[in-house]
């Protein structure tokens, strides 16, 4: 509590920020967080997926080669943020959710349904959950399309999403990159320079760098070694 | 064992641990100290951690001594009743993965059970890391438990792509070792199991043990009064009877069905 005399009139309900994330904030001792930065950009005719690949106990680096991006379908991925067990639980709910309603409609599920599931999940499990997933993909309602699901079950549609603890590092520089109407490659090359850049920065992200990127033909995987990442260390 | 006053409860007893595995070019390499602890005390020696699920696959448990061997002895016994109903097919290790990760994240961490799960199955030797919560990852080669910083930094210096299965034992000797010695919650004796492609598997129940006290032991002069050979006291007369003797037909009445 501040003694000083000259104390704001607010300071009383003024919270002291103690330096976590609200990603590693509610973890229970000795649960796995996947610190993180994940992101997911759309362009014309698909998505771009990226994600570092640190997964942390505390302070000791669990996992440095691990995996954020799920699969949901064939076209639809979602990254992943937060309590490890939480995330991988949630993802196979979703994808077998997913496959039984494309087994039943006979038609392939959309982003929107996908990601809403996954909002259903989120929001009426929020006092159990540590959850932040982006999930992003290609149908051929929408095309390309990133839905952004934060701790609490929000679900918004967005032309590109961040999320994890090093996101907010780079919330001005992706502001400021990002433009309307990107290409392939423009988005590939933006998700992986703002990782990196968050990479830098936070403790919770490190490792190498994933992307995938989903267009109607095909998914690629990449990744790039952490001795290569466009910005360093 | 862990009372440090009149009427409080003994610490459950944990498996403080150093427990590794890897994957090499033939298969996978698995490794275990063999000290429990119950709070600052050992509890046990020479304790198994490396358990049997099938015979292709065998799992390492960090943590609550009590859960890892009644999560492991449980998924154990449901993947032999799924090679029953299915004709026999070999286990796989993505099954008993799922088995175990799905029972953990229902309990919600309260069962303490960290597992290095490895073996070889039909797509290959596999390495999978089970966290108390229920989160998993397929990895190379991992390490798990209180001496896990150890034996990790043994294995990120050592640890390359397809290595013959003696420098993978060795490797993984060294890594117990330096959990041993430099982990508090880990102790005694190496244990270790290769299960190879070719689906054999070697068990090496105390492959190294630089904390012998047999020797230590045998040098310590006891009087000859502590040592009674056989024979000291005489032998009159030996009878064996078993406990229960054989039930054969002859001695069971049987009375015909009511129809």
């Amino acid at each position: 509590m501040a003694t000083n005399a000259m104390a704001h009139p607010l300071q009383s309900i003024m919270m002291e920020h103690d330096g976590k994330s609200a990603e590693t904030r509610h973890l229970r001792p000795g649960e796995v967080s996947t610190g993180t930065t994940i992101m997911a950009v759309a362009f014309d005719g698909g998505v771009v997926l990226g994600a570092d690949s640190r997964v942390s106990t505390g302070t000791y680096v669990a996992n440095r080669t691990s995996d954020k991006i799920a699969q949901l379908h064939d076209r639809i991925w979602c990254c992943r943020s937060g309590s490890a067990a939480d995330t991988q639980a949630l993802t196979d709910y979703v994808k077998h959710y997913l496959g039984q309603l494309a087994v039943e409609t006979g038609r392939v599920p959309t982003v929107k349904i996908a990601a809403h599931l996954m909002r259903r999940l989120c929001y009426e499990n929020k006092d159990m959950l540590m959850a932040g997933v982006i999930v992003a993909g290609w149908d051929p309602v929408d095309g390309g399309s990133v839905y952004n699901i934060p701790l609490g079950g929000t679900c918004i549609k967005m032309p590109f999403a961040i999320g994890g603890s090093g996101s907010t590092y780079i919330y001005g520089l992706v502001d400021s990159d990002f433009r309307d109407g990107m290409g392939k490659e423009e988005a590939l090359a933006l998700v992986k320079m703002s990782v990196s850049h968050a990479m830098a920065r936070d403790g919770g992200s490190g490792g190498i760098i994933r992307t995938l990127t989903v267009t109607e033909e095909q998914n690629v995987r990449e990744y790039i070694p952490g001795d290569k990442l466009p910005f360093g260390p | 064992p862990g009372q440090s006053k009149a009427g409080s409860l003994p610490a459950a007893m944990k498996t403080g641990t150093t427990i590794v595995g890897l994957v090499y070019k033939d298969g996978v390499v698995l490794g275990a100290d063999t000290r429990a602890t119950g709070g600052s005390e050992v509890c046990d020696t020479n304790c198994e951690k490396i358990h049997y699920i099938a015979p292709n696959i065998y799992c390492c448990g960090a943590g609550t001594a009590a859960d890892t061997e009644k999560t492991t002895e449980l998924i154990s016994s449901q993947m032999e009743l799924l090679r029953m109903n299915m004709g026999g097919a070999q286990s796989r290790l993505a099954t008993a993965c799922t088995l175990l990760k799905r029972m953990l994240f229902r309990y919600q961490g309260q069962i303490g059970a960290a597992l290095v799960l490895g073996g070889c199955d039909a797509n290959g030797p596999h390495i999978y890391q089970i966290y108390p919560h229920g989160s998993t990852a397929k990895l190379p080669y991992t390490t798990m438990g209180s001496g896990s910083l150890a034996a990790m930094s043994v294995f990120e210096t050592g640890w390359s792509e397809d290595m013959s299965e003696g420098d993978a034992v060795e490797l993984v000797k060294r890594a117990i070792l330096a959990g041993i010695f430099n982990d508090l919650g880990s102790g005694s004796n190496v244990d270790t199991c290769v299960i190879r492609t070719d689906g054999t598997v070697t068990t090496d129940r105390g492959a190294v043990k630089p904390n012998d006290v047999a020797p230590l032991r045998a040098r310590i002069n006891r009087s000859r009064l502590m040592t009674i050979t056989p024979g000291t006291t005489a032998v009159l007369k030996t009878t064996f009877t078993p406990a229960r003797a054989g039930v054969t037909l002859a001695d069971v009445t049987v009375t015909a069905m009511e129809t």
